[in-house]
């Protein structure tokens, strides 16, 4: 009776979720082809997708300095590009805060945290905060991974780095590397989309 | 054993100040002398807290000490649970706070907001798994909002107003 009683319960739930699940969702689905654009990095240069004529593709990853859970990705982030780069992937970082709401954010703030940790990727700040809504970026950390085809970059992967936000020991699937490994070998994506805890971006 | 620590602070806090014993300062000393206990769990232990068949209408809300707009939603919540207790509505804050911040940051959080909702830690790392069971919509930003009793159920990602809040809870008390 018990186990019915759940059973009818859980049957409940996923269809009352299944009801509400219905909403606009904005922002970039995986196929679709992302935007570019030309943000100011943390030398003061502009730095655009187009930029990088050799680049195979893109690991765009909305973050900032303020969240702990970007924070706790930092490292990780770097390990990204220093794999992917130099295969034709490298990573392109944007704070997407607004850095009067959130002052820790600010680029003289971003500055300090990139060279502390010697980011090896830019650092761009979503001035005016044009870019992260057009891709849908809802969190920091959020991931897109781009491949550039010939109708431009197409969006192949969103949503986590790895399934353990606390321990980089204790991650059992590297979720972008296992998107990338398979984008460099001409396979498809097996898990486009996957979630994560993350910080609201400030507006 | 409640009310044994009760019994020893109140000695305690006689005994320190001496002949100034007001009703008031009494009260202070069993508040500082209570230890808040938190109670921790992983998915599977939250999940059952996620559903009823009761007649209470509760409200979930994930959030952080560390999250801005969590923080500044929360005493909406905090006076929704007084505004509404009488009609049969609950409220569950569920913390995000990483487990090494326990002690040094959501226990202290606690104590010094005074809060009367009942708050709860999740941990359990496997995000991409139960984010989704929380709500197929929930993309993982914080804070977020659960309403729900046993027959509707409605999730919210975003920050709420207290008249917003109001507006959202209202017809689950028809």
């Amino acid at each position: 009776m018990k186990t019915l009683k759940f059973i009818l319960g859980i049957t409940t739930v996923v269809l009352f979720s299944a009801f509400t699940l219905i909403k606009d969702n904005q922002g970039y689905k995986v196929g679709d082809v992302a935007t570019d654009f030309t943000l100011e990095n943390i030398d003061g240069k502009m730095v655009s997708l187009s930029d990088y004529k050799d680049a195979k593709g893109f690991i765009v990853v909305f973050t900032c300095n303020t969240c702990p859970y970007a924070v706790a990705y930092e490292d990780r982030i770097i390990a990204l590009d220093k794999k992917y780069a130099k295969k034709g992937y490298p990573v392109i970082a944007i704070m997407p805060n607004n850095p009067e709401v959130q002052s820790g954010d600010r680029m003289e703030a971003m500055q300090a945290r990139a060279k502390a940790k010697g980011f090896t990727f830019p650092y761009l700040m979503d001035k005016g905060q044009e870019i992260y809504p057009q891709y849908g970026a809802t969190k920091t950390p959020h991931v897109f991974v781009l491949q550039k085809e010939n109708k431009g970059n197409v969006v192949k992967y969103i949503g986590a780095i790895d399934d353990n936000y606390k321990d980089a020991n204790a991650v059992n699937q590297k979720y972008v590397e296992e998107a990338v490994d398979a984008l460099l070998e001409g396979k498809s994506v097996k898990e486009t989309h996957t979630r994560a805890i993350g910080c609201t971006i400030k507006v | 054993m409640k009310r044994i620590v009760l019994v020893i602070a109140t000695i305690v806090l006689v005994a320190c100040k001496e002949n100034k014993t007001t009703p008031n300062a009494e009260k202070e000393g069993v508040e500082t002398s209570e230890a808040i206990d938190l109670e921790v769990y992983d998915f599977k232990g939250l999940e059952k807290m996620l559903s009823t068949q009761s007649d209470t209408t509760y409200v979930v809300n994930f959030w952080a000490t560390w999250c801005k707009p969590c923080v500044k939603e929360l005493p909406y919540f905090e006076k929704l649970r007084s505004n509404y207790k009488d009609k049969n509505v609950e409220l569950l804050l569920v913390s995000l706070d990483f487990p090494a911040k326990y002690e040094s940051k959501l226990k202290p959080f606690i104590k010094e907001h005074n809060l009367k909702s009942k708050v709860v830690a999740l941990d359990d790392p496997g995000m991409n798994t139960w984010i989704p069971k929380v709500n197929e919509n929930w993309s993982g930003a914080i804070p977020a909002t659960l309403i729900f009793n046993k027959t509707e159920r409605k999730f919210f990602e975003k920050s709420f107003t207290y008249d917003e809040l109001e507006t959202e809870l209202k017809p689950f008390l028809n």
